[in-house]
């Protein structure tokens, strides 16, 4: 008897780890070994030390990147706020079924794989493309260079992105109860002060969680920048891309990635102090 | 004296929904008055009619004289309590007392040191920085109210602002709203559709019922001298019996559950011989015994069940189809049983008359 109850408590304790099981080796093989694997790369390729590392924290070409990179992400989430804001405050203003049909135009461009949407921008902005016919047929003779540019590459990163920036802001302002804006009202507040004092910190929460998602996705982004932004203006990504597939320097990839990987971190451990990660699932 | 607010043939409608028929109320300056009524009686319409947030179909509202036909809710100098307090949840109990004095540009030093004055009037000192989630909902409830107050507005209006709170807490609220309402003496509509609520707190009670208002009275009127049948039903425990005049000047009804009734309650309407009526006797003003009691009117019952209170109890019983519900006194109860046959009986002053 005692034996049973002793196996039969045994078996409790091991139960849930028995669940959990193939999620965790799934992770650790196909994540965590991978990932250890890219820093043991960057401090023993081509040998040993922290060679690599110190090239990417000390290279001006490095430090060019890495700033072009943070810029560009910067640049990309602002358009996307600009962008989505407005959006997002329409869709909560209109009917439910206005807004989902806004919603659906949006995440059916999200679904939309965004290698087929950057090639889209390519036709678009081509050098035959519709948008330097109009501006042709307006009568600018020589059309400033579109494609291959700063322009092209963050239009393109900007439509692939702007979704998770709608998206979350119009869940917060959603949510937001109409007797606080009644109430506002009540007590004077017209247009600009009920916005600013009201409307706009209640929406922050949905403007930090979609800025966070943009910007770190954008810090990643690899296809975009690489087909349709100005060689001159790489981003990090593609400089990993060219180390690894070019050069075959497997180390100052991984280096790089690393270093790419712990801004991050830091980034959404700012944001979780501030926020919590977990608002980012809603 | 006139009125200080004064509704006149207010209507509202919505597309062919008629929400409010034809609302005319005149309330004075510093009076409490309840609307009082089921939901979609049209007490909240009416509410944000004056608040702005409607637009009336018809008629007209004006404060002191002045008409706010075409004022915004902004200008109105209305202030409001919302069920759910409305709190503004990034800014501090203070803050969000100091927000109608923002944007009325009292300056930063000088408006929190008004809503912090404002709080402590509210019993609140002490709490000033925090924010409202920091805060129960007693606490959220009197930051609500400082803030509808500060102000210094020339109505307060409260949308059913105690709904939320527990049995305790909610009498402890009544009592605190009175008290401050009293001290700064501002006029004040307060929505409910508790009865009790209505009853210890108002000067004056408005009965809402269909969009249209049944009665307008004070507390103990309305539950004496209820106008209609649905305000005799709605307010307090009611025993409503269908009778017939039978002789108006002595005031006698033939009623078939009861048999002859006299009437005799204070402020009865006019009578008229074969007019059909609706008797009113309160549940308090029956006795149970066991035998006819002598110089009071009789009759028998069956009891069904009895309800405990611990300091009364109501026995339900019937006659044929009738319903009779008797308030006793808690020490009764236990010589009373289910199925039991008993009498019961009251005098002509009990018995309110009521027009069909």
């Amino acid at each position: 008897m005692g034996l049973s109850l002793s196996a039969l408590a045994e078996r409790k304790t091991l139960w849930p780890w028995l669940l959990l099981a193939p999620l965790t080796i799934y992770l650790a093989l196909f994540f965590l070994v991978p990932l250890v694997e890219v820093v043991i790369m960057s401090v023993t390729e081509p040998r040993p030390g922290l060679a690599n590392y110190e090239k990417v924290l000390t290279g001006s070409l490095y430090r060019k990147v890495f700033l072009n990179t943070f810029g560009t992400a910067l640049l990309v989430t602002l358009c996307c706020l600009l962008v989505g804001y407005p959006l997002a405050y329409l869709m909560s203003t209109v009917s439910k079924r206005a807004a989902m049909g806004i919603l659906l135009l949006i995440t059916m461009s999200f679904w939309t794989s965004f290698l087929v949407r950057t090639y889209a921008w390519m036709v678009l902005l081509g050098n035959n493309g519709p948008v330097v016919w109009l501006m042709q047929t307006l009568g600018i003779a020589e059309p400033p260079p579109l494609l291959f540019t700063r322009l092209s590459s963050t239009l393109a990163m900007v439509h692939i992105l702007a979704p998770y920036m709608i998206m979350n802001i119009y869940t917060v302002m959603q949510k937001i109860d109409p007797s606080l804006i009644r109430s506002a009202e009540s007590m004077g507040a017209y247009g600009k002060s009920l916005f600013r004092h009201v409307y706009l910190p209640l929406t922050a929460p949905g403007i930090a969680n979609g800025s966070v998602l943009v910007f770190v996705i954008c810090l990643g982004f690899y296809v975009t920048p690489v087909l349709l932004g100005s060689p001159r203006e790489q981003m990090a990504a593609g400089l990993i891309g060219n180390q690894i597939e070019q050069f075959l320097a497997f180390g100052l990839g991984s280096a790089m990635s690393i270093v790419l990987l712990v801004v991050t971190l830091v980034i959404l451990g700012i944001y979780h102090r501030r926020f919590g990660l977990d608002k980012l699932y809603g | 004296m006139s009125a200080y607010l004064r509704l006149a043939g207010v209507n509202k409608t919505f597309g062919s929904f008629t929400a409010l028929g034809h609302i005319d109320l005149e309330v004075e300056k510093g009076e409490f008055v309840t609307f009082l009524g089921p939901s979609g009686s049209g007490k909240t319409t009416t509410l944000m009619v004056i608040a702005g947030f409607e637009q009336a179909t018809k008629g007209e509202i004006t404060v002191a004289d002045q008409s706010l036909a075409h004022l915004a809710p902004q200008e109105r100098n209305i202030g409001i309590v919302f069920q759910n307090y409305a709190l503004f949840p990034h800014k501090t109990a203070a803050e969000n007392v100091y927000f109608p004095l923002q944007m009325r540009k009292v300056g930063k030093k000088q408006g929190i040191r008004k809503a912090e004055e404002m709080l402590e009037l509210v019993g609140l000192a002490g709490f000033a920085h925090r924010l409202p989630k920091e805060l129960s909902g007693g606490q959220q409830q009197r930051v609500a109210l400082a803030r509808a107050l500060v102000f210094e507005p020339d109505l307060l209006l409260l949308d059913e602002p105690l709904g939320a709170l527990d049995k305790n807490l909610r009498e402890q609220m009544q009592i605190e709203i009175k008290r401050i309402q009293k001290r700064l003496g501002v006029t004040t509509i307060f929505v409910t559709h508790d009865q009790t609520e209505a009853m210890s707190m108002s000067d004056r009670i408005v009965v809402f019922s269909n969009g249209a208002i049944e009665q307008a009275a004070a507390p103990l009127d309305i539950y004496h001298r209820p106008a209609t049948r649905f305000v005799a039903d709605f307010i307090g425990e009611s025993n409503l019996l269908e009778a017939t005049v039978t002789d108006a000047a002595s005031g006698k009804a033939q009623s078939p559950v009861l048999g002859e009734v006299t009437c005799g309650a204070e402020g009865l309407p006019p009578l008229t011989d074969d007019q059909a009526v609706t008797l009113l006797i309160r549940p308090e003003h029956l006795k149970l015994s066991r035998e006819p009691k002598e110089g009071r009117q009789n009759a028998q019952m069956v009891i069904e069940t009895i309800v405990n209170y611990g300091d009364n109890a109501v026995v339900i019983g019937h006659v044929g189809d009738q319903q009779i519900r008797v308030r006793v006194p808690g020490a009764d109860v236990v010589i009373l049983k289910e199925g039991d046959s008993c009498h019961f009986s009251w005098t002509a002053d009990a018995v309110f008359v009521l027009d069909k």
